[in-house]
């Protein structure tokens, strides 16, 4: 327990400072909290978070595919996977991090009621950003085994390259994803988020169809977006070959996580506890 | 050691002080109440107290810790029962509990092993398994009590426990709470209901704009601020009357249609109060809520 693990006695609370053989990090318990709740209703999240994606990929990979033809020199489905998975991806991480995040927060009242306990709303934050993180990775490994299950990636082995990069992808737009839902009055307000954020960078940020494809100044500004460094990832890596520019990828993703994190906290912060 | 100690505490939020220089020890084993109009800043006091905001100006120990700085080692060997339900809708009774005892970091055998006697405690014995919503307004009280116990703290902090409830409801977490007090808990406690407060308090605080305007025992605030009898009176011809009341009572003040008289000798009033046609009153003993309203005015705090 971060260097207060001092024995408090005389009140049974010695567990609260390293009674079990190891000691979780607080902010698992409110991870646990959420999985226990998300235990319950796996069934229709499930089928939200993970099979509305894959109709999308088989759908429009099947279907447009024939009209297509190759894309970049493979099958559309193929050139497709691994856009839906930075999607789906993403998706899992801001719907976690707006709308369910809010109801805790903001509705429900969850947050208030454990910052009367010992942990802070440091460990509220990072239990739900590594919350939506798992979420995440749950829709990414669904689309990377119907990847696998229809051999779409031409070598298995740099497939498994792709979870941390679904993992890096959860962590961007949970970031995001708290940094919005700190500031937000109601949950109209995401509309916004989707409308004038998700929804452009979708298009521009070459899940559907290649980037080159945009005009220049396009392909330049979707450049500066999360989700074009996380396909930029992930396309090569189901392709079969390593993508051009990892470390500046990675560096983005890692920026946009870090900096959402830090400033989702900051606005909490006021929010909760002024 | 006293539980709380809060010294020369000053909180403004955009140049209001919310909170204004107020100072208060909270005796170890009793029940202290914090009494305020809407807006005294009762509430602020208790998050102050309780390491969730800092102050502008001031010293707060809990426990023994200084706060901000050890709020969350103090704030392990205390309970919170806030203003708001806050409890899990998804979870049942039992699951409410445990998830709770995960943020004291309490093993599962360890909740577990209390669950029997916590819910026992809230009069929620049987209803483990209940899903939260389906419980009425009163459980949800005494399940959000229950979980404030579930550390086994030290110091129960309380905003307007009974707040929403109906008498029933109201005497159950009363009967809990003076059970808590015979454990020797330290209780801290806001509320608006007067008769809460003379029930339950050895002390009492009352809170406007900030400070402390009095404190003592409930009795001791009643015999010291105030008549000790009260006689309302209404009715027609009650304006034509109100000089004989100014000659036989030591204050009288308006309340709406109502002429509150404050007596030393009741009797004198309610006998000339018998020869007066059309004129009716309620003759009662003083209490806290004559203190309350004398020190902090009858205009509505909105």
């Amino acid at each position: 327990m971060r260097g207060e693990g001092r024995s408090t006695g005389r009140n049974g609370l010695r567990a609260a400072s390293g009674a079990r053989p190891f000691s979780a990090p607080r902010w698992f318990a409110v991870w646990q909290r959420n999985f226990q709740v998300w235990k319950k209703l796996a069934g229709p999240s499930i089928l939200g978070n993970l099979a509305d994606p894959l109709l999308y990929m088989l759908g429009l990979g099947y279907g447009l595919g024939r009209l297509l033809g190759e894309v970049q020199g493979v099958p559309y489905l193929t050139f497709l996977a691994a856009g839906t998975l930075a999607y789906s991806v993403m998706n899992s991480a801001t719907f976690e991090t707006l709308y369910s995040a809010f109801s805790r927060m903001h509705v429900q009242k969850t947050w208030e009621a454990i910052l009367n306990t010992p942990l802070t709303l440091t460990d509220v934050l990072l239990g739900e950003w590594f919350w939506a993180v798992s979420k995440s990775l749950l829709s990414g490994l669904a689309i990377l085994s119907v990847i696998w299950a229809l051999g779409l990636a031409a070598d298995f082995a740099m497939t498994l390259w792709l979870l941390p990069v679904i993992v890096l992808t959860g962590l961007a737009f949970a970031g995001l994803g708290l940094m919005l839902n700190a500031v937000a009055p109601n949950y109209d307000f995401f509309l916004y988020y989707f409308t004038l954020f998700i929804t452009p960078m979708v298009l521009l940020s070459g899940v559907f169809y290649p980037t080159d494809a945009l005009p220049g100044w396009l392909a330049a500004a979707a450049q500066g977006l999360p989700l074009t460094h996380a396909i930029a990832l992930a396309r090569p890596l189901v392709l079969g070959h390593w993508p051009e520019a990892p470390l500046l990828n990675v560096l983005v993703l890692l920026a946009f996580a870090v900096t959402g994190f830090l400033i989702g906290l900051a606005l909490t912060r006021r929010r909760l506890l002024r | 050691m006293p539980p709380l100690v809060l010294k020369r505490l000053t909180k403004r939020y955009g140049g209001t002080a919310v909170v204004d220089d107020l100072s208060l020890e909270i005796a170890p084993g009793r029940c202290h109440g914090l009494l305020g109009p809407n807006g005294a800043g009762k509430t602020t006091t208790l998050r102050l107290a309780l390491g969730l905001i800092e102050a502008d100006a001031g010293e707060i120990r809990l426990l023994g810790h200084p706060l901000p700085r050890e709020a969350g080692v103090a704030r392990r060997r205390v309970g919170v029962v806030p203003q708001t339900d806050s409890l899990d809708p998804d979870f049942t009774v039992r699951e409410n509990l445990l998830a709770y005892g995960r943020y004291f970091g309490l093993g599962r055998r360890e909740t577990e092993a209390r669950i029997p006697q916590l819910l026992e405690f809230a009069a929620l014995a049987g209803k483990a398994d209940a899903k939260v919503p389906t419980l009425s307004g009163g459980m949800k009280r005494r399940l959000t009590l229950a979980r404030a116990l579930i550390n086994d703290p030290e110091l129960i902090v309380l905003d307007e426990p009974t707040t929403g409830l109906d008498p029933q409801a109201r005497h159950l977490v009363w009967q809990g709470l003076r059970r808590l007090i015979h454990q020797g808990k330290t209780l801290l406690l806001t509320t608006h209901f007067m008769d809460e407060a003379e029930r339950l308090c050895d002390r009492i605080s009352i809170i406007d704009r900030g400070r402390i305007i009095a404190e003592d025992t409930p009795r001791a605030l009643i015999n010291g601020h105030i008549e000790p009898h009260v006689v309302e009176v209404f009715g027609e011809g009650l304006a034509a009357w109100e000089g004989c009341a100014r000659r036989l009572c030591r204050r009288c003040e308006y309340a709406g249609e109502t002429l509150f008289c404050y007596a030393d000798d009741p009797k004198a009033v309610t006998d000339a109060l018998d020869r007066q046609e059309g004129l009716r009153y309620l003759h009662r003993p003083a209490n806290l809520e004559d203190v309350f309203l004398k020190l902090t005015g009858r205009d509505l705090r909105e």
